[in-house]
């Protein structure tokens, strides 16, 4: 079977999911349809003085010390366990296809540096060279191997023996929908007939939580932490940072049929287009934002009309939901008002690098359920956004295609459609 | 699969370095042996530094340029002069429908703010509520931008309006052999016409020094050639930008762009280097990329072993083929050392001969002859082998 360019059609056969709603799909789907909040006060580090206290923590996969790297690459690990055991595809330890990974940028945390800052036997005045001086003994060979950018798909690779160069791609927020986008480029070119595609990010530490206050992009609506991610609502403040994971196999439509595996989903369509208008912001006209949408659908070979769901970037800040609505509305005209719209992050928060990864998850798990999601904590409408964000509440529809929006800083935009089985 | 139809040229190169700025200052450069390293500035380690570039030349905002830190400076420059280069710059319609690629690693730490806070923290009474407070008091809000991978294309986008789409490889070396490898795959199997890929690298920071260092891969004076660093191994951190244009061939035709070369394959592998891994790996690709007989080879040896010695082992089944290393003068650059050198092949394809030799061990050998292709290697310090295959279009 191939696509309306001629080119192979991409099916989904295997999905993994973690956050902080729980580990596997069969959790994370209970809690995500019933409206539960993954959001909590964060206990990892002291946060009394700062101005946001909670966050989407996975507290449930220890690491001690705590480092956002290893947490990472071990969610990363789960979510692919799951996903290939799904699809039941290759041999254990030989995957028979490429590596694409979306994941944080990766440097040196305070605890790495405070070792060797401790090591450097300094305590008048500790600077770099003190640091260099400890790195010099040779005894840290560890830091440097963890906190290399290519460290955790290097490690997945070498586990999972998937095959060639594995890809750490970064679009910041859209970085999950970018490796399911390499992935899909990749089959379609007859590289490949398999591609494992995973997004994880562990990035709740007081620097990676301060960096994002700073740039007051986080809601600061601590009490209830599990009230706080509100997108689409009037009184939204701010994204909630959150962790989580998520991988999922990517296949060759006949690969596929002729393994007799479950086909879960088809990756129809990518699209993408980058916003030149500023490091932050949306171009006023959503010029960019209409682009990537149109980009997707069209690659899908299918109109505006064909699409049944929107799962948004919805992140709960004031220009991301705006800039939004200015965008689907554009795209689909009147049909925007009843397209059901209904944003994950609500719940688990905005997992950042993973997030385009995780929200595809979901997704096809609202094909597979034909069941929408909602947007809880929907209590305050905001009029200038006429979406039926699917309020607070699940409901059963009839989704054929479905349409995930990732938005980035640096004028980042990947959409994704995702469909049924094909008939 | 490939459209054994669609080629893919090489319309622009934009290189910056301690080498100078452009192909002509670089390969000038190369053929008087100029290395410019700096052994003082954070001694003992020894760096090469970026040559003095006058930002405004592409970067004409003031306020452009203080979002930055110096690594997005010196790619943002250097993707300018890609695009003015190969004739794009202020052409909306086709800057709009460029794709690009861009491989980079992280940001420059302030330093000081890092210092203050090491010194500080073990003496306070509740180091938790120091950490934050400093961070948050310390910490200029726009340097988390000046910081994250994916900024040096967005601030692409910004100053030179490249939309079409915008992605970001990490992962050292080998993020910027696989930034050429998907943008050529991509134009070869019509997924893109015209793309704009590279990256840059600001090797004049001490939290790089600090994390290569960490790991035992930094040299220690005395300066030596790559290839005869065996005794004591290691790599200088080079300050490098290196952007290229790759276009499809009747892309460039139509809008008359002259080819510079014609990329005709990358490939890149992964090894958990057992010994003897490299050298295979290698054997394998030179097989793969398939060169004709009259081809040079641009190393991207970095010093550090076990990779150069096995990259070594590897030149010496290659019997006659010369071979130049660009880390002796260039030094490495990482994310953008295989772009670099891909821009040195085709001068090298361009002037129809090799510069000279910059090594007295034996493996770079005068060469006088002609050359119609040159492969380019990249083994990466610890991980991540690729390699290129560039020839002339005339």
């Amino acid at each position: 079977m191939r696509d309306s360019n001629g080119k192979p059609t991409v099916v989904v056969t295997g999905m993994g999911i973690i956050t902080s709603l729980g580990a596997g799909k069969e959790d994370n789907w209970a809690r995500l349809a019933a409206g539960t909040s993954g959001i909590r006060r964060i206990n990892r580090f002291p946060n009394a003085s700062l101005k946001t206290t909670i966050a989407g923590t996975v507290d449930f996969v220890p690491v001690e010390p705590f480092c956002s790297t290893e947490l990472g690459e071990r969610m990363a690990i789960l979510a692919v366990e799951e996903a290939i055991a799904q699809s039941g595809i290759g041999t254990k330890g030989d995957f028979p296809g490429p590596l694409f990974l979306a994941v944080a940028p990766v440097e040196l945390e305070w605890p790495h540096r405070e070792t060797l800052a401790a090591a450097s036997g300094d305590t008048d005045k500790i600077g770099y060279d003190s640091m260099l001086r400890a790195s010099a003994s040779g005894r840290f060979h560890a830091i440097h191997e963890r906190c290399l950018l290519a460290s955790v798909a290097e490690h997945l690779a070498a586990r999972f023996g998937t095959k060639g160069s594995p890809i750490s791609v970064s679009t910041a927020c859209a970085s999950g929908a970018s490796a399911i986008q390499l992935g899909v480029e990749a089959i379609r070119r007859g590289e490949a007939d398999a591609a494992l595609c995973a997004g994880t990010d562990g990035s709740v530490n007081p620097e990676c939580l301060i960096r994002f206050s700073l740039l007051s992009a986080l809601s600061t609506a601590n009490d209830p932490p599990q009230e706080a991610a509100k997108p689409f609502s009037k009184n939204r403040d701010g994204f909630v940072m959150a962790e989580g994971a998520a991988a999922l196999v990517l296949e060759n439509y006949a690969a596929a049929k002729a393994r007799g595996v479950r086909i879960l989903g088809v990756l129809s369509g990518c699209g993408e287009m980058a916003d030149s208008f500023h490091r932050t912001r949306s171009s006023p006209d959503g010029k960019a934002i209409i682009g990537c949408i149109r980009n997707a659908i069209s690659d899908a070979g299918l109109v505006p009309d064909d699409i049944d769901y929107i799962n948004p970037h919805g992140t709960g800040t004031p220009e991301n939901d705006k800039m939004e609505y200015i965008g689907v509305s554009a795209v689909f005209g009147e049909r925007a008002k009843s397209i059901p719209v209904s944003s994950n992050k609500s719940m688990i928060g905005h997992t950042l690098s993973a997030a385009g990864a995780v929200e595809a998850v979901f997704t096809l798990l609202t094909l597979q359920n034909q069941r929408v999601p909602p947007t809880i904590n929907y209590r305050i409408p905001d009029p200038a956004i006429p979406l039926d964000v699917v309020p607070n509440t699940a409901r059963d529809a009839k989704v054929r295609h479905a349409l995930s929006n990732s938005f980035g800083f640096g004028g980042q935009n990947v959409s994704l459609v995702i469909s049924g089985e094909p008939q | 699969m490939a459209d054994a139809l669609r080629e893919v040229w090489i319309t622009g190169i934009g290189i910056v370095s301690s080498l100078g700025e452009g192909g002509d200052a670089h390969w000038q450069s190369l053929n008087e042996h100029c290395v410019n390293v700096d052994a003082k500035r954070f001694a003992p380690y020894l760096v090469h530094p970026m040559v003095s570039l006058d930002l405004d030349g592409q970067i004409p905002k003031k306020g452009d340029q203080r979002q930055m830190e110096p690594w997005q400076r010196i790619g943002t420059y250097a993707a300018g002069l890609a695009l003015a280069d190969a004739g794009l710059k202020g052409n909306a319609e086709l800057l709009a429908r460029t794709d690009m690629i861009v491989a980079a690693g992280g940001g420059e730490r302030d330093v000081a703010v890092d210092g203050t806070i090491l010194t500080g923290k073990p003496k306070s009474n509740d180091p938790g509520a120091f950490l934050n407070e400093r961070l948050m008091s310390d910490l200029r809000p726009t340097l988390f931008l000046a910081q994250l991978s994916n900024l040096l294309a967005g601030n692409i986008s910004i100053v030179h309006g490249v939309t079409g789409s915008s992605r970001t490889f990490m992962g050292e070396e080998a993020s910027g052999v696989d930034a050429v490898r998907i943008a050529h795959a991509r134009i070869t199997a019509g997924q893109s016409e015209i793309a704009l890929v590279g990256g840059s690298h600001n090797g004049e920071r001490e939290d790089l020094l600090l994390l290569h260092d960490s790991g035992g891969y930094m040299l220690r004076p005395p300066f030596k050639a790559v290839w005869e660093r065996a005794n004591s191994p290691g790599m200088v951190l080079a300050s490098v930008g290196a952007f290229l244009i790759l276009e499809e061939r009747s892309h460039a035709e139509r809008r008359s762009a002259n080819p510079k070369a014609r990329l005709v394959e990358v490939k890149s592998q992964r090894s958990s280097r057992p010994p003897g891994a490299i050298t295979h790996t290698l054997s394998r690709m030179w097989t793969d990329v398939a060169p004709h007989r009259r081809a040079a080879i641009i190393s991207g040896a970095t010093g550090t072993e076990p990779a150069t010695s096995e990259e070594r082992a590897w030149l010496k089944t290659l019997a006659d083929l010369p071979a130049r290393a660009t880390g002796t003068s260039i030094g490495h650059g990482m994310e953008p050392q295989f772009v670099m050198n891909v821009a040195i092949a085709t001068l090298v394809l361009g002037r129809e001969k090799l510069f000279s030799p910059l090594d007295s061990s034996g493996v770079e050998q005068p060469y006088e002859g002609p050359l119609h292709q040159v492969a380019v290697t990249s083994v990466g310090h610890w991980r991540g082998e690729g390699m290129g295959l560039i020839e002339a279009t005339r």
